[in-house]
C-alpha cells in the first residue's frame, strides 16, 4: 500500500516525502515532557467535560442540612457552606476557565494576527498608527484595567460574565503578538512569493490572509498556547477578587474566593485547594504544550 | 542617544494623552456615586449638603469640562484628592509606594540571588538530572497562580509557625504603641515581609532563571568561549567572565523593563497579604468608587510602564555596543 506524498524510486526504494507538520509532529512526540503535558491537558480536558454529567447535580442543588460537609462518603471531596458538592463544582469550574482560556486566545490571535499582519503589509503610515495603538494597549495596566473595566461591566448577567472576562482579557492582550506577526510579516512581504502573488494579481486580503500569515502559523501557534495559560491564570486571580466569574457559576478562581473568609480558609480547605492545585495543573500542562511546540516548530533544532 | 531618549520621551506624551482618555472613561463609567462614596452610604445628609460637595467635586460640570479641569491640575502637579481617605492623592501615593517598592526591590533582590548562578548551572549541565530539575521548578514558579500559592504558605507555613505574621506590614499593637528602637521596628517589618517576599521571589527566579538559562545556552557553544578554553584559562573564567558577559544583554534589558515595574504594586497579592502597598489602595479605591484615586494610581502604573519599555531599550543599548539606535 503506498502511502500519500511516497515516491518509489526506479530501484524499489521508497522516500517518503515529509511536510512540515509531520516534522513537528515528530519532533513533539519524541519530547518526553511534552507528550505528557499533552496527556494531562486532554485528561483533564475530558475530566471537566465528563465528569460533572455523571455526577448528577446542577448548579443550584443546595443542600443546607449538609453545609461544610468534611471529604469522604458520599460527597467525595465534601461539601460548601451551601451543601453543595465540592466535586462537581471543581469539575464545573474547570469547564468554565478552561472555556476563558480558550475564547481569550481566540481573541488574541484574531485580533493580534489581523492588525500584526495588515501592520506589517501595509506598512508606511497605517502601520504607524496601529502600532501606536499597539503601544497604548500595551501600557495600560493590565490587571487593574481589567478591574476597573469589570466593575463598570454589573449590568452584564451573572450568567454571562464568563464572556466578558474573557474578551477584556483578549481585548488588552493580543499587542504582544500583533507586534511579534508584523516584524515577521515585514520580512517575508520582500520575498519572491510574494513578487508572484503581486504578478498574479491576487488581492491584498488573500495576500495577507493566505499567502503571508500561513508562513508565521506556527509562531501564532506557539504564541496561543502561552496566551491561554496566562489568561487561565488571569481569570483566577480576578475572580478570587470576585471581579471575573461570580457565584453561582464556579470557577476555578471564585472556589478559591471561599479561601478568603478565614474560617473557611483554616478549617474547610477541601473547599479552595483542590481548585488551585486543578488550575495549576492545567496551566503547567499548557505551558509545557506550548515550550514542546516552540521546540518543535524551531527548525533550528532539525535533526 | 541624549536626542533618541529625548524624541521618545516626547513619543510618550501624545501616547500617555490617549491614555489618560480611555482611562477617565473607564473610571466614569464605573457604576456607583461619588458624592454617597464621600459622605459613606447610609449616611443622613440633606440634599443641600450634597449639592455643595458637588459642586465642591466638580461633578457638576459636564464630562469633557472634568476631563480637561483633570488633565490640568495633573499637568501642574495636582492629582486631586482622595474622597474616602480624606487626603490629597499625590500624598496617598507618595505615602504607598515606598511600601511596595520595599516588597519589591527585596523579592528582586533574593531572585537574582538564586537565579542567576541555578541558570547558569543549569547552562552549564544541560541535560542533566541537575537541569531538568530547575526547569521543573521554576515552570512551576511561572504556572502557579501568585495567590494561590501565598494562601498554601500562609495554610502550611504561617499557621504553623506561632508568632509568624501572615498579613499587614507591621505588628498592630507594637505600630499603634511606638516601637521602642529604630531595630525593633526593622524586625518587624522584616518579619511581616518573609511570605510575601517568599512568593514574589518564586515566580521572578522562575522567570530570571529561565532567561538567564536559555541566553547562556546559546553563548556557551560560540566560538570565542572556545577560544577562551583553548586559552588554557579556568572554566570558572570561561563561564563567569567571557560567557556570562554576552549572556548579561537580555538579562538587563529585562532588569530595565523590570525596575518601574518595582514601583507599581502587585493587586492581588497585596490584597492577599493586607500589605498597605500601592495595589491595595487601588483595589480599595476601586471598591469605594474613589474615582481621582483610581484614575491617578492607573495613570501612575501606565507611566512606569511607558518607562520601562524606553529604559529597557536603552539598557538594550548600552550593554550591547553592536546595537545602534538610529536618530
Amino acid at each position: 500500500m503506498a502511502k500519500k506524498n511516497a515516491v518509489v524510486l526506479e530501484s524499489g526504494e521508497k522516500i517518503e516525502s515529509i511536510g512540515p507538520w509531520t516534522i513537528a509532529w515528530r519532533k513533539f512526540k519524541q519530547n518526553r515532557v511534552a507528550m505528557a503535558g499533552l496527556i494531562i491537558f486532554v485528561l483533564i480536558v475530558v475530566a471537566v467535560i465528563v465528569i460533572p454529567p455523571m455526577l448528577g447535580y446542577s448548579v443550584n442543588d443546595y443542600d443546607l442540612s449538609n453545609p461544610n460537609l468534611a471529604p469522604g462518603g458520599e460527597h467525595l471531596l465534601g461539601t460548601d457552606k451551601q451543601g453543595r458538592d465540592c466535586l462537581f463544582r471543581l469539575f464545573l469550574g474547570g469547564r468554565i476557565s478552561i472555556m476563558v482560556g480558550i475564547i481569550a486566545a481566540v481573541i488574541t490571535v484574531i485580533l493580534g494576527c489581523t492588525i500584526g499582519g495588515i501592520s506589517g503589509y501595509y506598512g508606511g503610515k497605517l502601520d504607524n498608527v496601529l502600532m501606536r495603538f499597539a503601544e497604548i494597549v500595551y501600557s495600560l495596566p493590565f490587571t487593574p484595567m481589567i478591574i476597573a473595566v469589570a466593575s463598570t461591566m454589573l449590568w452584564v448577567p451573572q450568567s454571562q460574565k464568563m464572556y466578558t472576562v474573557s474578551l477584556l482579557i483578549g481585548l488588552l492582550s493580543w499587542p504582544g503578538l500583533a507586534r511579534l506577526v508584523r516584524g515577521q510579516i515585514l520580512t517575508l512581504r520582500e520575498q519572491e512569493f510574494m513578487q508572484a502573488c503581486e504578478a498574479l494579481g491576487i488581492s491584498d486580503f488573500s495576500k495577507i490572509f493566505k499567502h503571508l500569515l500561513p508562513n508565521v502559523i506556527s509562531l501564532v501557534i506557539v504564541n496561543a498556547t502561552l496566551q491561554m495559560a496566562s489568561a487561565i491564570l488571569t481569570e483566577a486571580g480576578l475572580s478570587f477578587l470576585g471581579m471575573g466569574v461570580t457565584a453561582p457559576t464556579p470557577s476555578w478562581g471564585n472556589l478559591m474566593n471561599l479561601a478568603r473568609d478565614s474560617y473557611v480558609f483554616q478549617n474547610y480547605p477541601w473547599e479552595w485547594m483542590p481548585a488551585g492545585l486543578m488550575c495549576l495543573l492545567t496551566v503547567i500542562s499548557i505551558n509545557l504544550i506550548g515550550e514542546g511546540l516552540r521546540d518543535a516548530f524551531d527548525p533550528k533544532e532539525l535533526q | 542617544m541624549l536626542k533618541y531618549v529625548f524624541k521618545r520621551i516626547l513619543a510618550m506624551i501624545p501616547v500617555l494623552f490617549i491614555i489618560s482618555i480611555v482611562i477617565f472613561g473607564t473610571v466614569k463609567a464605573m457604576p456607583g456615586d461619588e458624592v454617597t462614596a464621600y459622605f459613606g452610604a447610609g449616611s443622613k445628609v440633606t440634599q443641600e449638603q450634597r449639592d455643595h460637595v458637588r459642586e465642591l467635586l466638580g461633578l457638576d460640570k459636564s464630562l469633557p469640562e472634568q476631563y480637561v479641569r483633570w488633565v490640568g491640575r495633573m499637568c501642574t502637579g495636582d492629582l486631586g484628592s482622595s474622597i474616602t481617605l480624606k487626603k490629597p492623592v499625590g500624598t496617598i501615593i507618595g505615602d504607598y509606594v515606598w511600601n511596595t517598592f520595599y516588597l519589591n526591590v527585596v523579592s528582586l533582590i533574593v531572585a537574582l540571588i538564586f537565579a542567576i548562578p541555578v541558570g547558569i548551572k543549569q547552562a552549564v549541565k544541560k541535560g542533566t538530572v541537575f537541569d531538568n530539575f530547575w526547569t521543573v521548578f521554576s515552570l512551576l514558579g511561572i504556572s502557579v497562580p501568585t495567590f494561590f500559592f501565598a494562601l498554601v504558605l500562609i495554610f502550611f507555613v504561617g499557621l504553623q509557625i506561632p508568632g509568624m505574621p501572615i498579613n499587614g506590614m507591621r505588628d498592630t499593637m507594637l505600630s499603634s504603641f511606638g516601637y521602642s528602637s529604630i531595630f525593633q521596628e526593622i524586625g518587624d517589618i522584616a518579619l511581616h515581609s518573609i511570605l510575601p517576599v517568599i512568593v514574589l521571589a518564586f515566580s521572578s527566579f522562575a522567570s530570571f532563571s529561565r532567561y538567564v538559562r536559555n541566553s547562556m545556552v546559546e553563548v556557551i557553544n560560540m566560538d570565542y568561549v572556545r577560544t577562551a578554553r583553548s586559552k588554557g584559562l579556568k572554566e570558572k573564567t570561561v563561564i563567569y567572565k567571557h560567557a556570562f558577559k554576552n549572556a548579561q544583554i537580555p538579562l538587563v534589558t529585562l532588569l530595565g523593563l523590570y525596575i518601574p515595574s518595582l514601583f507599581s504594586g502587585a493587586v492581588i497579592l497585596e490584597s492577599v497579604f493586607i500589605w498597605p502597598g500601592i495595589g491595595k489602595v487601588l483595589i480599595d479605591a476601586i471598591n469605594q468608587r474613589d474615582n481621582s484615586l483610581v484614575m491617578a494610581c492607573l495613570m501612575f502604573s501606565a507611566l512606569l510602564m511607558l518607562l520601562g519599555n524606553l529604559l529597557s531599550d536603552i539598557c538594550y543599548t548600552l550593554v550591547d555596543p553592536r546595537i545602534k539606535v538610529d536618530e
